[in-house]
This record gives C-alpha cells, sequence and structure tokens, in this order.
C-alpha cells in the first residue's frame, strides 16, 4: 500500500527526515512512533502529497505521490496534526462539503455522510456546530472526514492528543475498528498507544528509522536477556548454594522482599529460559514460590535505549 | 463544476459566519450614509445639481473610501486564515485543482462584495423618489456605476486574494493590499488632475487611472480600454495566486 524509498526533506538549516525507507502492506495497522520533531508530520504530509520531498520517492496504492497527486488524493484518508476543523461549520453540513471536495457526487455523499456518522457515533450532534463540540467529538469529525469518501488509506496525525482517559478509549476503539477494513498510518508519541491498536511500529527519531517491527518482536528482541526473576521464601545463602552449581545460571541478585521472601534476579549463560529450571529447584527444596516472571521492556524503555544509543552515536 | 460551486458557497458561509463580514457590511453602510448626507446638501444647495452618480461615485471620495477600506477586508480571510487554521492543508490534500481554489475564493469575495453594496441601491431608489426629477439619476449611468463597482471592485479584490495567499497572517495580508490600493487611488488622483495634454507618459497614466475610468462609468460611459484593463489586472493577480499556490505545494 505505502512504499517509501530514500526520503529526504530538507528545510533550510535542517534536515527534518533523513534517507527514510519503509514499505506498509493492505490491511495494515502501523505506528508511527517518535519524540516531538523527530520527522512524523513531515513524512505523512508527504504521503499525503501536501508536499514534496526533498529527495526520495514515495508510491501509494502504486501512485507516485508527485507524479499522480490527484490519484494518490482520492484514495487517502488524511487527517492532519491537530485536526484542523471549519469550527464555524454543522457537522453534517462539514462533511458533506468535504466529500463533495473529495470528488463523491450529491446521492454519494449524502449516502456515505450518513454511514460515517453511524460509524463514528456522531447521531446526537450531526447538527451542532463544530465550534461548541468537546473534543472527543471533535476528533471524530476529524476521523469521519478522513473517511468519507471510503480510502484505501488512513493517514492520522497524532489522533489521540489532547483527550481525556475515556475520549482516548472509544477514539482508540475507533481507529482498532477501522484496521478490519482499511490499511491505517498514524502517529503518536504515546507508547501504550500503539501497545494497543498497532500491528507493526516503526520507531522514528531525527528524522531516522530506528527500529520497524511487529509491537510484540520488538519486544523480545529488547527483552532483558533472558533475565528471570523469582520470589522465593529461603535465606539467600540457601538460595545461593542451590544454584551455585548450574551451568545454566551466570549470575544471579538477590534482594530482600516483603516477608521472609527473597527477590532474585536470574541471568541464564545463554539466552535460555531459566523458568523451569528455577521451579524445578524450589520445588526440591520445598521453598515457597510467589513470583516467577520474565520481564519484559515496554515500548517505553525500548524507546529510551534506541534513542540514547542514537545519542551515544553507536547505532 | 460541482467542486467550484462547493468551494464557492463555503467561502460565503464563512463570510457571513464571521464577525468580519458584518463590520464590512457595516462600514459600507455607514459611509454610504454619509455620501447620503452630501448627496442631500449638495442637491439642497445647488440650483443645477450633477447627476446623483457622479456626485457619489466621481467627485466624492465616499466610494473610493468604501472600496479601499472593505476590500482588504473582505479577502484578507481567504488563504491566511486558512493557514492559520491548519484547514488549508485539509484543503489541499484533497483533489481538487489549484484554479478551481483560487477563482473560488475569488468568486466567493466578489459575491459577498457585491452584496454588501446592494443596500445602495435602496438609497438610489429613494432619492428618486424624494427629488422627483429622474434626469438626476439616468438609467444608463446607472449602469455604468455598477460595472464600475465590479470592474474596478475585481481589481481590488485580485490584489487582495493574491496579498492573502503570500501569509499566513490575515493583519499582515489586509495591509498589503490596502497599501497597494491607496497607493494605486493616490497615484491615479494625481495623475487624473494633472495637465496631460501632449504629455506621452501623462497620458499613459491617465488612461490607467482608476479614478479616471470610475468618472467616466458614473457618466454612463462604458469605455472598452477600461473594461479590458480591469479584466487583464483581475486575471494577472489570480495567476500570480495561482503560481503561489503552486508553488508552495511543490517548492
Amino acid at each position: 500500500m505505502i512504499e517509501v524509498q530514500n526520503l529526504t526533506k530538507r528545510y533550510p538549516g535542517r534536515t527534518a527526515v533523513d534517507g527514510i525507507s519503509f514499505t506498509v502492506g493492505r490491511g495494515e495497522v502501523v505506528g508511527f512512533l517518535g519524540p516531538n520533531g523527530a520527522g512524523k508530520s513531515t513524512t505523512m504530509r508527504i504521503l499525503s502529497s501536501f508536499m514534496p520531498a526533498t529527495s526520495g520517492t514515495v508510491r501509494i496504492a502504486g501512485y507516485d505521490v508527485f507524479h499522480q497527486p490527484d490519484e494518490v488524493r482520492r484514495r487517502i484518508g488524511y487527517m492532519p496534526e491537530n485536526n484542523p476543523l471549519h469550527i464555524d461549520m454543522r457537522v453534517r453540513d462539514y462533511l458533506k462539503f468535504r466529500a463533495r471536495l473529495k470528488g463523491l457526487g450529491i446521492g454519494r455523499s449524502r449516502q456515505r455522510v450518513d454511514r460515517v456518522i453511524e460509524q463514528c457515533g456522531l447521531k446526537d450532534v450531526e447538527k451542532r456546530i463544530i465550534g461548541q463540540l468537546s473534543k472527543g467529538y471533535r476528533q471524530r469529525v476529524g476521523l469521519a472526514d478522513a473517511l468519507v469518501h471510503d480510502p484505501d488509506l488512513i493517514i492520522l496525525d497524532e489522533p489521540t492528543i489532547g483527550l481525556d482517559p475515556h475520549q482516548l478509549r472509544s477514539v482508540r476503539a475507533l481507529i482498532k475498528e477501522l484496521g478490519r477494513q482499511h490499511t491505517v498510518l498514524l502517529s503518536t508519541h504515546i507508547l501504550t498507544e500503539v501497545e494497543m491498536t498497532c500491528s507493526r511500529v516503526l520507531i522514528l527519531n531525527q528524522g531516522r528509522i530506528l527500529a520497524a517491527d511487529r509491537v510484540e518482536d520488538l519486544e523480545s528482541r529488547f527483552s532483558q536477556d533472558g533475565r528471570v526473576v523469582a520470589e522465593i521464601d529461603a535465606t539467600p545463602e540457601a538460595i545461593r548454594e542451590a544454584f551455585r552449581d548450574l551451568p545454566e545460571v551466570a549470575a544471579l541478585e538477590i534482594q530482600a522482599a516483603a516477608g521472609a521472601f527473597q527477590r532474585v534476579a536470574f541471568t541464564p549463560k545463554s539466552g535460555q529460559d531459566l523458568r523451569p529450571l528455577v521451579f524445578e529447584q524450589v520445588r526440591q527444596h520445598d521453598w515457597s514460590l510467589r513470583e516467577l516472571t520474565r520481564p519484559r521492556l515496554s515500548l517505553e524503555d525500548i524507546f529510551i535505549q534506541l534513542t540514547q544509543k542514537k545519542k551515544g552515536g553507536d547505532l | 463544476m460541482g467542486v467550484f460551486l462547493t468551494l464557492v458557497r463555503r467561502e460565503l458561509g464563512a463570510a457571513f459566519n464571521s464577525l468580519t463580514g458584518y463590520v464590512v457590511v457595516a462600514i459600507t453602510l455607514l459611509l454610504a450614509g454619509f455620501g447620503l448626507m452630501d448627496i442631500v446638501q449638495r442637491l439642497n444647495s445647488d440650483r443645477t445639481p450633477s447627476p446623483i452618480p457622479e456626485i457619489f461615485f466621481a467627485d466624492g471620495i465616499v466610494f473610493w473610501l468604501i472600496l479601499i477600506l472593505t476590500t482588504p477586508v473582505i479577502t484578507m480571510r481567504t488563504f491566511a486564515a486558512e493557514k492559520a487554521l491548519g484547514t488549508y492543508e485539509a484543503l489541499m490534500t484533497t483533489p481538487v485543482g489549484e484554479w478551481q481554489v483560487v477563482l473560488a475564493k475569488f468568486t466567493g469575495s466578489l459575491v459577498f462584495y457585491l452584496l454588501s453594496w446592494s443596500p445602495l441601491i435602496g438609497v438610489l431608489i429613494v432619492l428618486r423618489q424624494v427629488t422627483q426629477q429622474p434626469q438626476l439619476l439616468d438609467p444608463w449611468a446607472m449602469c455604468g456605476v455598477l460595472t464600475g463597482i465590479a470592474c474596478i471592485g475585481s481589481t481590488f479584490l485580485s490584489i487582495g486574494v493574491f496579498a492573502s495567499s503570500l501569509t499566513r497572517s490575515q493583519i499582515i495580508a489586509a495591509m498589503t493590499s490596502l497599501l497597494i490600493g491607496i497607493g494605486m487611488w493616490t497615484l491615479s488622483l494625481r495623475f487624473s488632475q494633472a495637465d496631460t495634454t501632449g504629455d506621452r507618459l501623462g497620458r499613459l497614466m491617465d488612461h490607467l487611472s482608476v479614478t479616471h475610468h470610475m468618472q467616466d462609468f458614473a457618466r454612463g460611459v462604458i469605455d472598452g480600454r477600461a473594461l479590458v484593463f480591469h479584466l487583464s489586472v483581475t486575471f494577472f493577480f489570480l495567476f500570480l495566486t495561482q503560481r503561489v499556490i503552486e508553488m508552495r505545494r511543490w517548492k
């Protein structure tokens, strides 16, 4: 659906996007993740053919955004940053206006507007002036606008910014719902959002892609070398004694935990899963066990790791 | 065509939904009211008064004040406000052509401008009733006046639309077109009053003088050269606007 090759955008004195390449397949929900100023909005503006790239090519559904912009525009539903709307218009009139601009005939636009009003839960407010709506509703109007011409690809620039938890939940659910029928590319700097809505994530920083992976793979790739944590009811000495001679365990750290328990962190020699082994030892010594986990890095940790590496210059 | 009309309707909607739209109408009515007072005074004092259109549109400055003050306010919104709000991005990522957008914004401004003049027609009809002197209000002169309002208005509006396309600040857009408008008016006054016999440059400037054009129109003389001049200038500035938009889109 999207093919980007060596995309670069330079502003005077600043490179916003620096030679990025990626592809997004039909039906995927992909998240663009990065801090403010990472180049997310710039990339999305180029994809939606609002502005041209300095170099590189972008193809959407097989059409080049530079040479066939109108074909691309017909196939994209784009919600720009901060969700700009004509706040003096009524919801239904606005959506009708947008549908007409996107080339839908009068009958077809009425039909589609009815459909998106229902889909985005705007039935109750369709006659109200957009300027008087809450931010959550306005966001839904923006989504309805992106959807109104039934595009193949939906590009949403920070669709959940500034929403309260209730509105967040409903907007995310809506995006997830959209992902069933459309290809979706969304940007955010909220990590949990990517985990909740996206199947794949592209991490951007300073105009470059730091990582591109499925959300689950990314977590395991950056998990802490297979470390296992257990809370065991025994003395530190006894625990050390029990695990000393096992060749699979490279190191262990013990910390006192609440009660008589010790919190033990095991590091394996060669990335294997130590959990069955730990359990076996605990069972043999007849200790009690109240936790046995392999902690995984959250996207947040991954992101901090990646961006710090970047600063160190070794990536 | 459907898309064009949709855009024109949006422009008019935005004008009537905003305070500035009503400010424009208020300015026009207020100044036209002063103009009316002036006319009534002259009709009372002069034994053989000049026809009303000449008093109002050629000799007086009321027409020029209205034109110069309202056109920047009408047009400043067209591009600058959309850019500042971000709706410009939403507009330009739909498959509409640049010319469609430029012409729709200009047409919307022109229609609003003509509507803001419409109370004046009522004023003239009232004057005709009260004075009972049909020679003061010749229908041909009225046609000339309307042509003049539309033609010279188009020129000023196209300059305003162009100024608005250059910036995201409505104030800067309004100030730019206001300055150009005042410049054109004062130069025109200067050259239409100058003694132009024989001097080639003077004659040329006289042909370009917008005040001279309006004097002709107010006498009911619809001069083809003036029409062509205003249509060309309007087209020229709309062309520049289209280039600016295209350049911003692709450079």
